[in-house]
């Protein structure tokens, strides 16, 4: 990342495949802002587009995933070359079902155009949660490209008030549910994309995780924000 | 940084190493030996890698003006190897090495198994040809030679020859085996033979060996040392030195960039 290799050719492998990275990981926000928008201004046409955008992003997962693995094969990766191209696998991962959360958002978009939408102001809760979402997104794909792992934390922190705007999404529609049983089933719909969202801001954490691996060497899956914080500054 | 709970086969404590012409090829190198592991030493060229393992034989006092300081301590025994009353061919009894280039001797397969044993005056032939067949089974050699040991050694493939070397170094039971770039001059099978050896012998005898191939020293090593102008910059089980070392120096050289 630093300094050059010998082998000039291996830079530019690497370099490319870090390019693909980013640009699906761009073009999955892209798709996050799309399909809210679709859902917020009952956009079909802007729904469809992202549905049908979605093969862009599989594809470049598996354009990553096999640029990985020749690197693999061809090169041995080694120390922090390793770890990116572990990095980047795992990353894609979770890019690709961003991916697919975007579309299944779009995808209640077109479905609650045909629906009676009683309540718009639901959707003002999921604008802010999406917003989060993508926000941590973005974040996390500027912490991969700047090599940033002190980025997670606030990631982290971030994502734990996803977490509680979702909770708290789940009891306001609890109570519509209850008031209006007429509302059950385009509550249901609207909880799905809540959690279609909080999904996303599982995956951007996920992210910020791999890129604290990848510039450290240290795995911080699965621990507390405190020792998080211990793993980061250290 | 390492596990503690192996024992410790040798030590190397702040050792030095002038050669004749004054250049200092070591500096103030320290290091552990785990034993019945195998160990690692990587570098570019003129590291003092090499320097660093002839030391472990006394192969430098066949030349004289070099100089060493600090000590290489042997375990369990606390014998300082270098010192000036030890004598190297004693050394060389514990300590056996393979060199890059297949070398055996212009004799036959037999005899070049039994040369230590001739060397330390061992008559009975029953306990040599015992011997000599323990140490090509050891070497992973016998299955191939055991028809033809009254031949010559020059007759077998390069793979075959070093691995004769190793049956040779196995035949005065070493408790160190020194490994020069085993497998610089073999092919990627032969290479592959060596390596499984060396992966047979973990466990058994302790080993140390020089390699340019980090690869190898990946596949094969439990503990990896980073050598680079004289000094020891890192040392460290060969999984945390490939994937996270500690040292810029280090992941520049494993990752093949220039320092």
């Amino acid at each position: 990342m630093s300094s050059e290799h010998i082998y000039k050719q291996y830079d530019a492998e690497l370099e490319s495949v870090r390019a693909k990275v980013l640009e699906m990981g761009s073009l999955v926000e892209q798709q996050i802002v799309d399909a809210l928008e679709s859902l917020v201004k009952s956009n079909t046409q802007l729904a469809e587009n992202v549905i049908k955008k979605d093969h862009l992003v599989n594809d470049l997962e598996v354009q990553v995933d096999e640029d990985c693995s020749h690197i693999i094969a061809r090169r041995q990766p080694a120390a922090s070359d390793l770890r990116m191209i572990l990095m980047m696998i795992k990353t894609i991962t979770d890019l690709e079902r961003i991916g697919d959360e975007a579309t299944k958002i779009a995808r209640f978009a077109q479905k609650t155009q045909e629906t009676d939408r009683m309540w718009t102001p639901r959707f003002a809760e999921i604008k802010t949660m999406a917003n989060m979402a993508r926000e941590m997104l973005h974040m996390a794909l500027d912490a991969f490209a700047r090599s940033d792992s002190a980025k997670v934390l606030e990631i982290a922190e971030m994502d734990q008030q996803l977490d509680e705007h979702y909770q708290m999404s789940i009891r306001h529609l609890i109570t519509f549910m209850l008031e209006d049983p007429r509302t059950i089933s385009m509550s249901l719909e609207v909880l799905f994309i809540a959690k279609a969202i909080e999904r996303i801001g599982d995956h951007a954490k996920n992210i910020s995780e791999y890129v604290v691996y990848m510039v450290k060497g240290k795995d911080v899956r699965h621990i507390s924000m405190d020792e998080m914080l211990d793993e980061v500054r250290d | 940084m390492v596990n503690t709970s192996t024992p410790l086969k040798a030590e190397s404590k702040n050792l030095n190493f002038y050669y004749s012409n004054g250049h200092q090829a070591l500096k103030s190198v320290s290091m552990p030996i785990y034993e019945n592991k195998i160990t690692a030493l990587i570098g570019p060229s003129g590291c003092g890698k090499s320097t660093f393992l002839r030391c472990f034989n006394r192969m430098h006092d066949l030349y004289p003006g070099n100089k060493y300081e600090g000590q290489i301590v042997m375990h369990p025994d606390n014998t300082n190897i270098l010192a000036d009353g030890v004598d190297p061919i004693e050394v060389r009894m514990r300590i056996s090495m393979v060199f890059q280039k297949p070398n055996p001797f212009p004799k036959t397969i037999f005899e070049n198994v039994a040369y230590g044993l001739r060397v330390r005056d061992e008559k009975n032939n029953r306990v040599v040809a015992d011997k000599v067949e323990e140490a090509l089974k050891g070497a992973s050699l016998w299955n191939e030679v055991k028809d033809r040991l009254n031949d010559l050694a020059f007759n077998l493939s390069g793979g075959q020859q070093q691995r004769l070397c190793i049956a040779r170094a196995l035949a005065t039971d070493p408790e160190i085996m020194l490994f020069d770039e085993p497998t610089s001059a073999l092919d990627p099978i032969a290479t592959a033979n060596i390596e499984e050896l060396m992966n047979e012998l973990r466990g058994k005898l302790t080993i140390l060996v020089v390699t340019h191939n980090m690869q190898q020293a990946a596949r094969i090593s439990d503990y990896t040392a980073y050598m680079y102008l004289g000094e020891m910059m890192e040392y460290g089980d060969t999984d945390t030195i490939f994937t996270r070392p500690v040292r810029k120096e280090t992941e520049d050289y494993i990752t093949g960039k220039f320092g």
